[in-house]
């Protein structure tokens, strides 16, 4: 057959792996930041390119109550220091203080199966290929507590279109990374999470105009423990359905599996729908207390329906008996 | 050291985490979400506090310091305390204080029904703790007291049944509180039965 054009056979020892190969990247930029910081010394500073601070981004605000809110926003600081990232570790702290040990940059997004162009976008892609809005919206976590947040992204419809869903497409998958020499809480021994952490949204919900996905928020690039640089914002569901930090987007035939419903099926849904009528085994989701909260004024408000955004979505699920589909 | 030094020692120690939320309490250390930092912090202490009450038996035997028995009743009372802070915690942040709310958790959530049952039989002990009581109560006192074993293993049960996805926590303190039971079910010889 094509004796003559043998593929030379690589060494699986003379392969970089992949961490090795991004060490690197790490190692040119840092070499090349220093001298560009030595020669520039005297002119003024630019944004700084490490992609680890936040820098600011530019946006605009889109037009639409639904896409705004009223309501007190939830202080930056708080945002960024009380957050449920469990790769990180399990307390709420955690991500704010561990985080940071996740290389954001380089970074690739594959998206990928049922679409008519597969393939992969970078962090430049991300943060200058889309029209970024401001989306206020509530960020309502399935334990009962809640909060206002600005965040900076677009629809995610925008990034599926590009690469053109075909018509078998029902649902899409999502994977967060899993680097377990960055992400200490994957480490951890009684950890009984199958990692990668795994999110879904039928394709009706991914496409619809409230799904974000968000690359900043208070007009700034996401700190590493909100999700840097994406992660999905689907604000009429429970917060862990909003994963963070995401490598694949993976469009599917059949509902994929989450890494929650995995563990605990009857504890979270697919849907996962913020749902005050639906009772969770461990919380009850009648109330919510709104962050900040404070000892002697807990800030206990009533859950609304689909989070308070029954109007825009109730029509996805026209029909389902939600207490089934929860 | 003598023994009201010793139990000065043990109650300022105790009494640190407490202060530690205080502090914190002032001084907006607690975070964008107090509920969870004061339930966690007292629910954490409660345990702590009960094993180290299971710990003094054990310990007056191996090192035969019969003086650290004075501290008993300190650590139980703080570990009650604790737990009341918990359950308190629970009832202001949760349910607003409304009773109704509590029947309708402890029948939808047998982790929360296992913890506060856990509560319910620390609270005869607590009030029982006085030598006054104890003289009043006689032979029935130690086995009131008994009642600790089964409101540590449901202290246990509480933990483990809400780890979500990483248990390392809760299985550290279930083995400690399997030990120290475990260590009581050895016959002992010239022994009619310790706490």
């Amino acid at each position: 057959m094509s004796r003559r054009f043998v593929v030379p056979k690589i060494d699986s020892s003379e392969i970089t792996p992949e961490s090795v190969y991004l060490n690197r990247r790490e190692l040119m930029r840092a070499a090349g930041l220093g001298l560009s910081t030595m020669a520039l010394a005297a002119a003024p500073l630019t944004a700084a390119s490490t992609g680890s601070a936040p820098r600011p981004l530019d946006f605009t605000s889109p037009e639409g109550e639904q896409f705004s809110s009223s309501e007190q926003k939830t202080p930056y600081a708080d945002i960024t220091a009380y957050n449920n990232f469990y790769e990180f570790g399990t307390d709420k702290d955690d991500p704010a203080r561990y985080a940071k040990e996740m290389t954001i940059d380089p970074w690739a997004v594959e998206v990928s199966g049922l679409v008519l162009k597969p393939g992969k976008l970078n962090l430049e892609d991300l943060l200058s290929g889309f029209d970024l809005e401001e989306r206020i919206y509530r960020l309502r976590c399935v334990e009962a507590w809640s909060m206002v947040v600005p965040w900076i992204g677009f629809p995610l419809a925008d990034l599926l279109q590009r690469f053109q869903p075909l018509s078998t497409a029902k649902y899409v998958e999502f994977r967060t990374l899993y680097r377990r020499s960055e992400m200490r809480g994957t480490r951890s021994f009684g950890s009984i999470i199958d990692w990668p952490y795994r999110e879904g949204l039928r394709l009706d919900e991914a496409m619809h105009p409230l799904t974000l996905i968000a690359v900043g928020l208070y007009g700034k690039t996401l700190p590493h423990q909100n999700g840097a640089p994406l992660r999905l914002v689907v604000p009429w569901k429970y917060g862990f359905k909003s994963i963070k930090s995401i490598v694949s987007i993976k469009l599917v035939d059949r509902q994929p599996a989450t890494s929650w419903q995995s563990l605990a099926p009857r504890e979270y849904g697919f849907y996962s729908n913020v749902n005050p009528a639906v009772d969770h085994p461990r919380w009850s989701q009648k109330f919510e207390r709104r962050l900040p909260s404070s000892l002697f004024r807990p800030n206990r408000i009533p859950t609304r329906m689909f989070n308070g955004y029954e109007e825009q979505v109730a029509e996805l699920y026209r029909g389902m008996d939600l207490s089934k589909y929860y | 050291m003598g023994s009201v030094p010793l139990r000065s020692v043990v109650f300022v120690l105790c009494i640190t985490p407490f202060i530690g939320l205080v502090i914190d309490g002032l001084n907006s250390g607690l975070g964008p979400d107090p509920a969870e930092q004061v339930m966690g912090r007292s629910g954490q202490w409660a345990l702590r506090m009960l094993l180290l009450t299971l710990l003094v038996s054990p310990l007056r035997q191996w090192t035969a310091w019969s003086m650290i028995l004075s501290c008993r009743r300190i650590l139980g009372l703080f570990s009650f305390f604790y737990a009341s802070m918990h359950l308190a915690s629970f009832s202001h942040f949760y349910i607003a204080w409304q009773p109704s709310l509590l029947l309708d958790e402890l029948i939808r959530r047998p982790y929360i029904a296992a913890g506060f049952t856990a509560w319910l039989l620390m609270l005869p002990l607590a009030i029982t703790s006085s030598k006054a009581w104890q003289r009043r109560l006689r032979r029935n006192w130690r086995k009131l007291h008994r009642l600790i074993y089964p409101a540590t293993l449901l202290a246990c049960l509480h933990l483990l049944w809400q780890a979500r996805s990483d248990i390392s926590e809760s299985l550290v303190y279930t083995v400690l509180a399997a030990l120290l039971l475990a260590w009581r079910l050895i016959p002992k010889k010239g022994s009619k039965g310790t706490l």
